[in-house]
Parts: structure tokens; C-alpha cells; sequence
């Protein structure tokens, strides 16, 4: 069944270069991956991670920006980027034969984009829109206001769309001076997975990148959030008629040892998380907190998730309140699903269940060879490709012990925020709208 | 344009075999159809590269059957078939599944309602299993009922709030005035609050059965074996009563723009959604509409409409078009979300390349580059179980033939831009367009 091959190299220039060969389809997905994101963002320039992604797509002078939205869909290829707190990314998957215009792209836009001001200008609005559209949704307002009130001094405080004020006044100079700081060789992994010979493969990516010389490393001055001693809690008040509850606990970063037993801990309270970025999820209807919440009548629905940071991030459950309930009957509720993990170990089976969930999510996730390389990249921007690769053993050596270990270590009150998103109705809220 | 090919080298992905049978799209030779005696479809294509099953399909119930005053009965019931049935609880249903990794869900649509899921392939008889309880042998409990209805309601207090939704909603009420299409298959509140639990067992008694249902299945399963299984799961099935389904009305043309507005207080963004009833998937000009539209609203980033409004004009975030294809007349309308001050320039510049698309041909080579877009793009669709699962399922809804993909490349090639421009005009028309705007 595995018909695969595999290489993991760095160049001279410093890029890191991950190859799957995978023969069951014509279909080759090409990934760059730089190491930046919101979490190097300061005041002042918080959302500019993902404006300069923004504008990698405005033109190279060998691919002017209507150049360039055209060559890859004439293709038949799919194309897109992300911003996360820690990485941008960049990929095209595209029949296999055609793979070449993809290489000579990202590399050409490593190092050549233009960031002229007029297409500064009209992104910026394009920009503000995209955040107006998430202030939309109830829960882009709760999260914002969790994620601030959780880190007060880490830049993990922001979203990775940035402060309106900051979307409003960054410049040309400040966009390309990011840029150029963090798109170079040696703070970027390029990963493909799909139908090549690893050989061949390996030796135009040199070709294509060996002229791009390395940058000297940006200073980062990445304050860690000192430990939370006491309970937070945010309110925010918005319209519509549905109260949404989102509870809060700092976890640790990816790489620590006690991830596996807090994924095992977040799959049995509020189900199998999805890691993969192509291709749906599993139910949590078994789940602890969807038996006591939804199944008792206090909510509609509850979903819960840890996201794979290089620093303490945080682990999130997410619940819709009933109408005919109060957020606190509800929040009651969850937290004595907490306390009894943190009292009992969990039963063997329950065990054994999320670990055959996230077997079965990852053979489903293995199906799509845009999966496969998105997975090369995104383990290594917060430990390795190793890291994927013995995820499911490192799952199946969770103990319940472990999983009892880890909710009272981080599932405790002192490490929590609360987040209440309160609906006043169809009344305009005061306050809710910033003038701009 | 330097690097790369043009679309005249392009070669159809059935060029690509040498690799391997698994590198060709569905065939006559490789995909199993079978019609068991009851009426029942049985789409099957192996793909032993992996170690799992996808498994969709439908059957010919939809929204189209509710009655007004009790819409969104439909999609209640089949939103209601896992929570218990003659085998199992509710718990119980799900433990097994969740116990498996694997998941099954049901979807009611406006014609047909629609189920799918996928397990590791030692798991495919448990989800057979499931799907012949859940459609056979529903047992609605009555607290489940209650539940889901709870659970339904709070989904329709969310879609009032989502200015996506309910622009689209305003939409359909213009466009298709007393049509069914103007109905939201999910019901209203007044609505879903009548429905009570004698009527989802009727509904599911009377309604659902083998006639027109369709089954694909997907994966690391052999066809012969996944026939026999389906027919012991549904071979016996049968349904005197099963109704055909309705005839669609004749849909009213408008005579004018007609512009509404829902206003949903305290957003930040407005969305726009502008067109007008499209073709039906099997109108002989669908593949030129379809191409149409990705010139207009798709290729690229968002086609025209998206270079307009986003890339020149900087108004939204997303703009785009679709086109709905389907059973029945479908829409054909441009999206866009906007800064609630911008609504009227939006509509404009929308306007005027819609007036555009339909008094001048497109061009030459934005026809190609869309063609070759679609060509080359199919091997990405068909990449996993349930792409392929989709692409067998259309070809039974549409009756598009075995060698359908086989065709497909010469079928899109085969297009000219009159044939574009002809389907533009006879769908769209600049001043007489349906308007729906929700926002502050």
C-alpha cells in the first residue's frame, strides 16, 4: 500500500526541503513555508503577516499580479496561502506534468515582489473588509477578546488579522521591510509531495534556489506570557438572539511531551479534533461534554480544540447555549465534566476509541496528496516531520493516567479564561463598531 | 507569460495513464453500475490504494414535498433519521460509528436528500448497517425529537444573523417568486415549530423508498463485493406509495430590477447577491454557462468580478460568481461582501460587467484559459474516495453515460464564445436582475 519514498535535506542557502514520492495519482502538491507570523508581530504592525501574504499575490516583475492569478487555474491547479500565529504558507497542487510553473513561481516571489503602493492602497481596503466580515460572526468577537484577556505580554495577544487602527495606518515601508526580513531561504521549508522522482526533483529545486542567498536571522524579541494565576473572564455583547461560551485553559506548545495526553484529553471531553486541512471531520456525539451538555438539555451544540504551537497556546471548548438556559447553568455544567477528569482516569475503551478516531482521520487525511504536504510543512514549522510521523504511536502510549495528569495540570481554574458572548437582540449594540 | 504552456499542449488527463489504472478518470471498464429490481442504482469504482471507503448517494425526497405551512419538514426527518432507530438509541447509533472513526451523515436537499460517509474498509458492513436502519427503520423518540428541534430553531436564529445567508435569502425571494425555489429547504421558525413527530414517521413512510435511489461506494473495496452488500442491505426494500416527484412550475421572469434589503443591525460587512434563475443541468447550454461563469465570476482570483471589485476597485474581501446548475432552473448570481457604505458602488461595477458579459463575446483566450481550467482540474476533483464518489453520483443524476469523463475534455474544448455569449444573454439581463442585500 505504500508505495512511497521519502528525503528530508537542507540546502546550502539554509532551506529546508521535504520530499514524498507518491505514484497514485498524476497530481503533485508544492508547498513554502516561511517561519512567520502574528506571533512576530509587534503593536503597531499587528496583521502584517498576513497582508504581506496578501500581497505576495500583487506581482513579481516576471509575473505581473494578472499575470500571475491566471497561470496557475490555466493549469488546472489549485492555489492558495494561510496566515497562522506562527507560519505563512503558500502552495499550488497541480497536475504533475505542469509542476514547473509552481517552482519558478514561489521561488521567483521569494525574493521579487514589487509591494507597489497603489496595490498597497486598494489591498488595505480589501484588507479591512476581510476583518469586517469576521466581525460579523459572534464568535470571531468572543475569540479576539479570549485570546487578548489569555496573553497580556506574548504576541499570541492579536489575531492574525491585525487591529483595525493597524490595518488603517501601516505603509508600503513597513510591509516590505517584513517582507524581506523573513522570505529568504534560510527561514523557509519547501515541501512536495505527489508523482516525481525525489532525484530529479531535488536537483531543480537547487537549480532554482541556489542564486537566493541567505538573510541574516531577525532579532526576535518574543516575550513569553508570564504564568496566569487566576481566573479571567470576558463579556461581549453583540447582536443576534444566540449566547455562545467559550472556556479557555493555556496549554503547552506542540513539541512538549504532554500534548498527546491533552489530545486525547480534548478527544474524549469534546471529540476528535481534525488536523488535517483537506477533508472533514468525525462526530463527537460520544463525547463527555456533548452527553452532559447537549444530550442534558443545556446546549445546542460543543466542540473543543488544541492547536500545534511553537509556544503555550491555548486548548479551547466552544459551546451554543440553549435559549431556554443561562451561560452559567452551562459553564457549571462543563466544569464539573473538568473536575471529574481530573478526579477519575478515564476507562480504557474510551481510550482506545480516540486513538482509532485519529487512526482513521489520518488514513482519510492520506487520501489527498495536497494533505500529505501540507502535513511535511506544517510539523516542522512547530517540531519535525518526526513529529507527524509517530503521532499515532505517541497517541497510543497515552496512559489515562496521563489524561487525568495533564486536565489537573492544565484544566485548572487558575489557567482558565472565560469568554461570554451575550446577545442583545436585534438592538445596535453601542460600542460594538469602531469608527473609522 | 513566459514559463509556461499554452493550453493548446495541453493534453487530456486520459494521456496521463501510463502511470498506472489508477491514473485514469472513471470508465465504462472500471466503474460497476448495477439497477437491483427494486429500482435501486449501485455505483461502485475500487481504489486499493487506500485503506478506506467513501459512500454517498440519494434518494428522490426533497424539500419540493413540504407543504408551506410546515417547510423544513424534510430536512427535519432526515436530520432526524440517527437519532434512534428499531436496532439502536441514539448513543448507541453513534457509538458504533464514533467507536469505528468512521461517520455517516444525512443532508435534505430542495429535490432529493442526500446521505454520505466514509469508514476504514473493515468497517464498510457497520456503515451499510446504519444507512439501512436510518433509512428503513427511523424510530423519531420523542425526546430525541424535541432536541433536535431545539437544536434547529438556534440554527435559524444563526442563519438570521449571517448576512451571507440571509442576502441569498432575500435573493430567492425575488428570483424566484412563488416557485419553490424561494423557499429555504431549512424552513422557518413558525414552521419548524409545527412540524410534530407523526409527521416525520409519515413523511418517512410514505416518502422514502428504493425508487430513484441512488448508491456510490468508493475505496478499498472490491465492486462485486460492495453489490452483494448493498443488495442484502436493501435488495428487499420496497415502497407501493413512494409519490413521483412533482412537477416544477414555470418560473415567473422579471420585467425589472427588483432590489430588497433584510437589515440585520449591528454587522460590520453587507452582503450582496445579484443574478437570476440559470439553466438546469441538463439544458444543452449548461458546459457554455458554465464556462461563462468562470470567465465572469471564477478563474483566477474570482474572474472579472473579482478583478473589478476586489483587485481595482479594493471593495471586498470575496466576489464572485456561481452558477447552481441542478434539477431545476438553478441561480446564476454574483456574491460579494462589502463595507455596508460600498453596497451601491459594488452593485454597480457588478452591473456593469454583467452588462458586459452578455452584449459582448468573451475572448478568445479567457474561453481557453477557463477550458483548460476545467480540463486540467478534473485528475484534483477525482484525487480521493469521495471526489470520485461525487463524480459517479453525478453521472446517475444527470444521466451523463459511463464514458462521461472519458468525453469530458472534447465536450469542454468543443464551446465557442457565441455559444458563451448566447447562454450569457438568455439567463442574464443587466436591468432586469434580482437584488438581495442584508447588512446594518
Amino acid at each position: 500500500m505504500d508505495n512511497t519514498s521519502y528525503l528530508k535535506t537542507q540546502l546550502s542557502n539554509g532551506m529546508l526541503v521535504l520530499l514524498k514520492e507518491i505514484n497514485t495519482a498524476p497530481i503533485i502538491s508544492h508547498w513554502v513555508w516561511y517561519r512567520v507570523g502574528s506571533r512576530n508581530e509587534i503593536p503597531g504592525i499587528t496583521g502584517i503577516s498576513h497582508w504581506v501574504e496578501h500581497m505576495q499575490f500583487k506581482g513579481t516583475p516576471r509575473y505581473p499580479a494578472s499575470v500571475l492569478d491566471k497561470a496557475i487555474s490555466r493549469e488546472g491547479g489549485m492555489w492558495n496561502a494561510f496566515t497562522y500565529l506562527d507560519w505563512t504558507t503558500y502552495f499550488e497542487t497541480m497536475p504533475a506534468e505542469k509542476i514547473e510553473l509552481a517552482l519558478q513561481l514561489e521561488a521567483d516571489r521569494m525574493v521579487n515582489s514589487l509591494f507597489e503602493a497603489e496595490e498597497v492602497a486598494s489591498e488595505r481596503t480589501v484588507i479591512i473588509s476581510e476583518r469586517q466580515g469576521n466581525e460579523n460572526e459572534p464568535l470571531f468577537l468572543l475569540g479576539e477578546e479570549l485570546q487578548s484577556a489569555a496573553f497580556r505580554v506574548h504576541p499570541y495577544h492579536h489575531e492574525v488579522i491585525g487591529d483595525l487602527s493597524d490595518l488603517l495606518t501601516m505603509q508600503r515601508e513597513d510591509l516590505y521591510r517584513h517582507y524581506r526580513s523573513y522570505y529568504a531561504p534560510n527561514n523557509a521549508v519547501l515541501t512536495m509531495a505527489g508523482d516525481f522522482k525525489i532525484d530529479a526533483m531535488l536537483a531543480q529545486i537547487q537549480e532554482l534556489y541556489a542564486m537566493i542567498p541567505a538573510v541574516e536571522e531577525t532579532k526576535q524579541n518574543i516575550r513569553p506570557e508570564p504564568l496566569q494565576s487566576g481566573e479571567r473572564q470576558v463579556t461581549v455583547e453583540g447582536p443576534g438572539e444566540t449566547t455562545y461560551i467559550q472556556v479557555a485553559h493555556r496549554t503547552p506548545p506542540a513539541a512538549h511531551p504532554d500534548f498527546f495526553a491533552l489530545t486525547v484529553m480534548d478527544s474524549l471531553l469534546s471529540g476528535a479534533s481534525n488536523l488535517n486541512m483537506f477533508g472533514g471531520g468525525l462526530s463527537n456525539k460520544t463525547s463527555r461534554l456533548y452527553r452532559a451538555l447537549v444530550e442534558g438539555d443545556l446546549a445546542v451544540s460543543v466542540f473543543g480544540g488544541l492547536q500545534a504551537t511553537i509556544d503555550p497556546f491555548l486548548h479551547t471548548f466552544t459551546v451554543v447555549v440553549r435559549p431556554d438556559r443561562t451561560p452559567e447553568q452551562v459553564l457549571s455544567r462543563l466544569l464539573e465534566e473538568i473536575q471529574r477528569i481530573q478526579e477519575t482516569p478515564p476507562p480504557v475503551d474510551e481510550l482506545a476509541r480516540a486513538v482509532k478516531q485519529a487512526r482513521a482521520l489520518f488514513a482519510y487525511g492520506s487520501e489527498s496528496i495536497t494533505n500529505q504536504a501540507f502535513w511535511m510543512g506544517f510539523s516542522e514549522m512547530f517540531a519535525t516531520y518526526d513529529w507527524f510521523s509517530g503521532y499515532l504511536d505517541d497517541l497510543a502510549a497515552v496512559k489515562p493516567e496521563d489524561v487525568q495528569r495533564v486536565a489537573q495540570i492544565y484544566l485548572r481554574r487558575q489557567n482558565r479564561v472565560v469568554g461570554f458572548y451575550l446577545p442583545t437582540g436585534d438592538g445596535e449594540m453601542p460600542g460594538m463598531k469602531v469608527d473609522s | 507569460m513566459r514559463l509556461y504552456r499554452s493550453f493548446n499542449e495541453f493534453g487530456s488527463p486520459l494521456a496521463l495513464q501510463g502511470a498506472g489504472a489508477a491514473h485514469s478518470v472513471p470508465n465504462p471498464e472500471d466503474i460497476r453500475r448495477v439497477q437491483l429490481p427494486n429500482g435501486i442504482v449501485v455505483l461502485s469504482r475500487a481504489n486499493l490504494n487506500s485503506p478506506s471507503i467513501s459512500l454517498s448517494g440519494y434518494l428522490q425526497v426533497g424539500g419540493i414535498f413540504d407543504p408551506d405551512e410546515k417547510l423544513g419538514l424534510a430536512n427535519f426527518t432526515s436530520a432526524a433519521l440517527l437519532r434512534g432507530t428499531r436496532k439502536r438509541d441514539f448513543q448507541g447509533i453513534y457509538d458504533a460509528l464514533e467507536s469505528a472513526g468512521a461517520s455517516l451523515g444525512f443532508d435534505g436537499g430542495t429535490h432529493t436528500m442526500n446521505f454520505g460517509g466514509k469508514a476504514l474498509v473493515e468497517d464498510l458492513s457497520l456503515l451499510l448497517d446504519l444507512l439501512v436502519e436510518a433509512l428503513r427503520y427511523p424510530t423519531f423518540p420523542a425526546e430525541q425529537v424535541e432536541r433536535l428541534r431545539s437544536q434547529l430553531l438556534t440554527g435559524l436564529a444563526i442563519r438570521a444573523q449571517n448576512t451571507g445567508e440571509m442576502a441569498a435569502q432575500t435573493f430567492d425571494q425575488i428570483a424566484y417568486a412563488n416557485h419553490p425555489y424561494s423557499r429555504p429547504e431549512d424552513g422557518y421558525p413558525e414552521t419548524v415549530q409545527a412540524i410534530n413527530r407523526d409527521d416525520l414517521l409519515a413523511f418517512q413512510q410514505k416518502m422514502y423508498g428504493p425508487a430513484g435511489m441512488v448508491i456510490a461506494i468508493v475505496g478499498a473495496a472490491e465492486p462485486d463485493r460492495v453489490l452483494e452488500m448493498v443488495a442484502a442491505a436493501f435488495g428487499d426494500w420496497s415502497n407501493t406509495d413512494q409519490p413521483t416527484p412533482p412537477e416544477l412550475p414555470e418560473l415567473a421572469v422579471l420585467e425589472e430590477l427588483v432590489r430588497r434589503k433584510t437589515t440585520i443591525p449591528g454587522k460590520s460587512q453587507a452582503d450582496i447577491v445579484l443574478g437570476a434563475p440559470g439553466p438546469t443541468r441538463l439544458s444543452p447550454d449548461y458546459i457554455a454557462a458554465s464556462l461563462g461563469n468562470s470567465v465572469l465570476g471564477q478563474f483566477g482570483m474570482m474572474g472579472r468580478i473579482g478583478e473589478t471589485v476586489r483587485e481595482r476597485a479594493g471593495l471586498a474581501y470575496y466576489a464572485s460568481s456561481s452558477l447552481g446548475g441542478g434539477i431545476g432552473p438553478g441561480p446564476w448570481r454574483v456574491v460579494a461582501g462589502v463595507d455596508p457604505e460600498n453596497v451601491e458602488r459594488a452593485t454597480q461595477l457588478i452591473q456593469q460587467e454583467i452588462a458586459r458579459f452578455v452584449s459582448e463575446p468573451v475572448e478568445a483566450n479567457e474561453l481557453a484559459d477557463s477550458q483548460a481550467n476545467y480540463i486540467g482540474r478534473l485528475p484534483l476533483s477525482l484525487e480521493s474516495n469521495a471526489g470520485v464518489a461525487r463524480a459517479l453520483l453525478n453521472l446517475e443524476r444527470y444521466d451523463l453515460g459511463l464514458d462521461y469523463y472519458v468525453r469530458y475534455p472534447d465536450i469542454i474544448r468543443s464551446v465557442t464564445v457565441e455559444e458563451v455569449l448566447e447562454a450569457a444573454g438568455r439567463y442574464l439581463h443587466p436591468q432586469r436582475l434580482a437584488v438581495g442585500i442584508a447588512g446594518p
